[in-house]
């Protein structure tokens, strides 16, 4: 007997139709022009920082892929998640400093989730995210594991009316937050009058500040968002905040992997091209077995990432009963993956892939980050373990 | 569609036609190779209809509705997975008509006589010759871990025939009929006790030259095409989450609290992520490739298989308890044709999987398949490639 968490689910086709094809070639010629390393690293040293926020307007409106999620209805393009991964995979791909995993996934995501009773009081916001005027993000730690009990460092009490259409005072502190300093509008979960809910804030509002935080990845900045008698507007009851709180990070972490993979495979490609260019002892160092067999096995494993990073996807895309399991499964698995790809590939390139000027680094950097970010591997591996019915001693 | 709706009308013929309560298995099998659905890609009369491979799955489908039992390859693992492939890339149409279809219905069992003492994952390196005399060939050589041997009716087998060219183009690939005067078969003991494979010795065995597959010298070639299959028969076929010997030992770990360690837990939660990480990349692999050729993929899938096999051998066996200092048989007796049915301790399986990392290609052979004809790394640099075969030092 299986146990019915573990009962074969059909496997969704994992390969790109033509249609995602294009959208991948369109995305790959835009952001080799105008997101390649160099320029990712320039503005490390700038003081405007690392968002591109020339590139985020054309890939937001001028190629609506803020939007992918959203509904026509709201003027979104009605894709789904797995156009949304193929995206990240290709931002991944170039470490493009623009806020899509926290305004097109996560906040958009947050919000979606709240339509079927709010979505009158969400439609505005939805319609300004999915033309890209817009920017948002979901003001939990990015530290924070999916599983963690919901946040208890805002709270707030209610000012007007009842239900989603009033509005609330909050007060407290969110650190680490993802594009904190970019976005528009913050998605806060808070206790009000001492019960979870999901308020939307905007940032420009009296009463919020927010000051970015030297990271470890500094492509992809957090902030620190600080409410002093900020006004909300409640978008859930107390009943539905902790499940649109999971359902949204859930889908964040899962989208994450494809975004990991991206990374994976272009810090693999550089080192298989360096394999092939670089001499020692009179020959191609890609010709001594030691490093062929790496590169060998560093092959295999990403295409088993590459398949469960695409899996997750398409669970979320389809709504799959098996989505809460490819979530854990491609968290935990596909960032092991790509913390060893890249930190193999930043070995292989010898002193120079040591070095500020290389972008081997920036790979190193984004792949840790990444696997530390809504859940450690351990916290992934746990929830699998509850998923997947394997319990511990 | 059209082709879909094709397959299933005949699909529903076979079935209305011959009631597989009235006959046996093999005589079901028979018939349904005669009516192209054994492997609908393959021509017509061959076994196929000339259709894309990637229609196949309609195929089982619609034999499952009808209730028809699963195919167990076992009945013929060498002939299915590596020797009809090669037969219908490589052979003729007499070699066709004559082999497929008893190779299909598992009446004429198949091996490999590919592997020698001297050459193993050098296997262009081969020393069994191949003497024309007439229109027939002259066969004196030894083979080594020929799994099968002692069922089988006939042999995929490369030999030397020429040693004044380099290695890889003096060989010709060959079917030989192991009822042959000269084949001499004797059982090799493994590990585990048992035999499943053998040593060959091929004394003066002659081969008519309409038994030869592909051209003189192209034996390299052909060899390809069974190689390539072996890894995807090895390391490729769909399976369900926990299918195998992975869903043996979850059931253990779930049906035994008792025996479950933090450490055991730790490295059972990897493992698990690991092999299903692994399903789901395989198949991923298996719809790229739906209508293709195998390719290297299928090495990567078979290397891959190997480790996640041996370490889920491993755990099981750790985790049977004080009975894992035990063993249920060391008899040295042959290898039957029965497939997975026997149930074996867990030390069986643990010495068995010993095994997968050397069969079809030693890891370190198939990291360097995937290193050249993946990734297009440079080549190791080799002394043995240009010399004539002969001069190569053994
Ligand atoms: C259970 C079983 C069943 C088999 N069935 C068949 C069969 O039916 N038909 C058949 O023809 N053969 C069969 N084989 C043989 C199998 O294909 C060979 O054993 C295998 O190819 C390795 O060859 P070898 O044993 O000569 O080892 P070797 O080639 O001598 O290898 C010894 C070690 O050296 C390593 N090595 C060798 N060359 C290199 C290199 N260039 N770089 C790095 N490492 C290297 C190998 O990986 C291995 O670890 C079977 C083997 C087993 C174990």
């Amino acid at each position: 007997m299986t146990t019915p968490h573990v009962a074969d689910q059909p496997i969704p086709s994992l390969i790109h139709s033509d249609v995602e094809d294009d959208l991948r070639a369109t995305l790959r010629a835009v952001l080799g022009e105008r997101s390649s390393w160099q320029k990712v690293l320039a503005r490390l040293d700038t003081p405007e920082q690392p968002y591109d926020d020339d590139l985020w307007k054309t890939l937001a409106q001028d190629l609506g892929l803020a939007g992918l999620l959203i509904p026509e209805r709201f003027g979104g393009a009605g894709a789904t998640e797995r156009e949304a991964a193929l995206v990240l995979e290709e931002l991944g791909r170039f470490l493009t400093p623009v806020p899509y995993l926290a305004s097109a996934v996560l906040a958009t995501t947050a919000l979606l989730s709240c339509c079927p009773w709010a979505e009158s009081d969400v439609a505005g916001d939805l319609a300004a995210l999915a033309d890209g005027s817009t920017t948002a993000t979901l003001a939990v730690s990015a530290h924070r594991a999916p599983t963690a009990a919901f946040p208890d460092t805002v709270t707030g009490v209610r000012t007007r009316g009842a239900g989603t259409g009033g509005t609330a005072m909050l007060t407290g502190t969110v650190p680490h937050v993802l594009a904190a300093d970019r976005a528009e509008l913050l998605i806060v979960p808070a206790l009000l009058d001492g019960a979870p809910h999901l308020l939307l804030v905007r940032s420009t509002d009296p009463g919020v500040s927010v000051t970015r935080e030297t990271c470890l990845d500094a492509t992809r900045p957090l902030g620190t968002v600080v409410l002093k008698d900020a006004e909300a507007r409640p978008l859930t009851g107390q009943n539905v905040a902790v499940a649109v709180l999971r359902h949204a990070v859930d889908t964040g972490v899962a989208l994450l992997a494809s975004e990991q993979l991206g990374a994976a495979e272009a810090a693999f490609e550089a080192a298989v091209d360096y394999l092939r260019t670089r001499h020692q002892f009179g020959r191609p160092i890609g010709s001594f077995q030691a490093l062929r067999h790496r590169a060998a096995d560093l092959w295999s494993e990403l295409a088993a990432a590459r398949g469960t990073a695409r899996y997750a996807a398409a669970c979320a895309a389809e709504d799959s009963a098996d989505f809460p399991l490819s979530a854990a499964l491609a968290a935990a698995h596909v960032g092991d993956i790509a913390v060893r790809v890249a930190e193999e590939s930043l070995h292989l390139h010898g002193g120079i892939g040591f070095t500020w000027e290389h972008p081997a680094h920036l790979y190193v950097k984004r792949a840790m980050s990444s696997a530390l970010m809504f859940g450690s591997p351990d916290q992934h591996y746990a929830e699998l373990a509850r998923l997947a019915d394997i319990p511990g001693a | 569609m059209e082709d879909h709706d094709h397959i299933r009308a005949r699909v529903r013929d076979l079935v209305a036609r011959h009631d597989l309560a009235g006959m046996t298995q093999r005589e079901f099998l028979g018939h349904r190779f005669d009516a192209g659905l054994a492997w609908v890609h393959a021509p017509a009369g061959c076994g196929g209809l000339g259709l894309s491979r990637a229609l196949q799955p309609v195929v089982e489908e619609e034999l499952a509705a009808a209730g028809v039992p699963r195919l167990n390859l076992a009945r013929n693992p060498i002939g299915l997975g590596m020797g009809a492939p090669t037969v219908l890339a490589h052979g003729t149409d007499g070699q066709r008509a004559r082999l497929l279809r008893p190779l299909w219905t598992g009446e004429e069992v198949w091996c490999q006589l590919f592997s020698e003492p001297g050459a193993g994952s050098d296997l262009a390196g081969l020393a069994t010759r191949a003497v024309r005399d007439g229109d027939a060939w002259v066969v004196d050589g030894q083979k080594v871990w020929t799994s099968l041997a002692h069922h089988a009716r006939w042999a995929m087998l490369l030999a030397r025939t020429d040693p004044q060219e380099p290695k890889h183009r003096g060989m010709t690939y060959f079917v030989l009929d192991m009822q042959a005067p000269g084949v001499e078969v004797l059982p090799l003991r493994q590990a585990t006790g048992q035999a499943e494979f053998n040593e060959v010795f091929l004394t003066g065995v002659r081969i008519p030259d309409t038994m030869r597959l592909g051209d003189v010298g192209q034996g390299w070639t052909v060899a390809t095409t069974t190689l390539m299959n072996e890894r995807v028969a090895i390391g490729g076929a769909a399976a369900p989450r926990e299918g195998g010997p992975l869903g043996e030992l979850m059931r253990l770990w779930r049906d035994r609290p008792e025996l479950r360690t933090p450490g055991l837990h730790h490295r059972l939660l990897r493992l698990w992520a690991r092999a299903e990480a692994a399903r789901i990349g395989n198949e991923r692999t298996r719809q790229a490739n739906a209508a293709g050729k195998p390719g290297p993929e299928g090495s990567a899938a078979k290397l891959a298989y190997a480790g996640i096999a041996q370490d889920i051998s491993r755990l099981h066996l750790e985790l049977t308890g004080p009975d894992a200092l035990g063993y249920d048989d060391w008899t040295f007796r042959r290898s039957e044709m029965t497939g997975s049915g026997e149930v074996r301790h867990a030390g069986f399986h643990y010495l068995r999987t010993r095994a997968n990392s050397i069969e079809g290609g030693t890891n370190e052979v198939l990291r360097g398949v995937i290193a050249d004809r993946v990734l297009d790394l440079p080549r190791e640099p080799r002394t043995d490639t240009k010399l004539p075969w002969k001069d190569v030092p053994r």
